[in-house]
């Protein structure tokens, strides 16, 4: 299912809209994932404190909501462009595929409850289908 | 059986009293339509449902939104046996309706994205989890008599 021009559009705009707020989003969709389907905690088994503003959690929720955002100037070539972080999450980190959806759905929540207006049904097809072509993309040296 | 802990009871019981089934009814069935655009095969005799603006407008939409929230309705009264409550609705989506089970896992994400717009802050990840639970709890009963 890619990416059509009206797609990009559409992230591209609301990516302007929620930039400000993007470490703090990363952050709330990680704490969400982590208590909602905890099974994704063994992911990582040397943290301490789990909690939404565990300072773990926000230290990585902002790592991973910035290459997302980076991601966002890269939609004509995602494959091409998360080369390097697709080897990285094949060979070294091993996450399950399954899990780029879970926490995808997460960070939709989160935005559908700090931007209730702004996240129409015609942004959430568009984001939904972008996260999905950033989790392939990210899969894609798996195998 | 299903095991609900006294939160997860008194959550799903308090969300449910809070939003407002005529606007999360409509609102979560025309965005299932819209985000999941292959839904749409299941409501042929709808009229328009050429767009999102036109989804979003659709009255068949709208009261269908009502009578799945209606249905959803039955197994926040009735928590503890849910499987038996679904067990006729779970017959009728099978062969009468023909619907595909993991269209109600969409529609069910659908409804959630609307509870927590609707919801805002209210919607914490401990509210989300019960919620979410329950969900699928439903879910599992709608596709239980599929064969």
């Amino acid at each position: 299912m890619s990416l059509t021009a009206k797609d990009k559009a559409f992230v591209k705009a609301f990516w302007g809209k929620i930039s400000g707020q993007a470490d703090a989003i990363g952050q709330e969709a990680l704490g969400r994932m982590l208590i909602v389907y905890p099974q994704t905690k063994i992911y990582f088994s040397g943290w301490t404190d789990f909690s939404l503003d565990s300072p773990q959690v926000k230290k990585h929720g902002k790592t991973v909501m910035s290459a997302i955002t980076d991601a966002v100037g890269k939609m004509d070539d995602l494959i091409g462009g998360m080369s390097s972080l697709s080897d990285l999450h094949a060979t070294k980190f091993r996450i399950d595929p399954v899990n780029f959806k879970i926490l995808s759905h997460n960070i939709l929540v989160t935005l559908a409850v700090h931007f209730p207006t702004d996240f129409t049904a015609e942004v959430h097809v568009a984001v939904d289908k972008f996260l999905a072509a950033v989790s392939a993309a990210l899969a894609d040296k798996y195998r | 059986m299903v095991e609900w802990t006294d939160f997860e009871r008194a959550t799903i019981q308090d969300v449910f009293s809070k939003i407002n089934y005529d606007v999360v009814g409509p609102q979560a069935l025309a965005r299932c339509l819209i985000v999941y655009p292959w839904t749409q095969r299941y409501f042929g005799n709808f009229g328009n449902l050429y767009n999102a603006a036109a989804i979003m407008g659709n009255p068949m939409v709208a009261a269908h939104g009502k009578t799945v929230l209606g249905g959803l309705d039955r197994a926040v009264k009735n928590m503890d046996d849910i499987k038996g409550t679904y067990a006729e609705l779970s017959v009728l989506h099978s062969e009468k309706l023909h619907v595909d089970p993991d269209n109600f896992r969409l529609l069910a994400d659908c409804l959630t994205i609307v509870v927590a717009a609707q919801m805002g802050a209210g919607f914490t990840p401990a509210v989300q989890a019960a919620f979410q639970k329950f969900i699928a709890v439903a879910v599992s009963a709608l596709g239980r008599q599929y064969h």
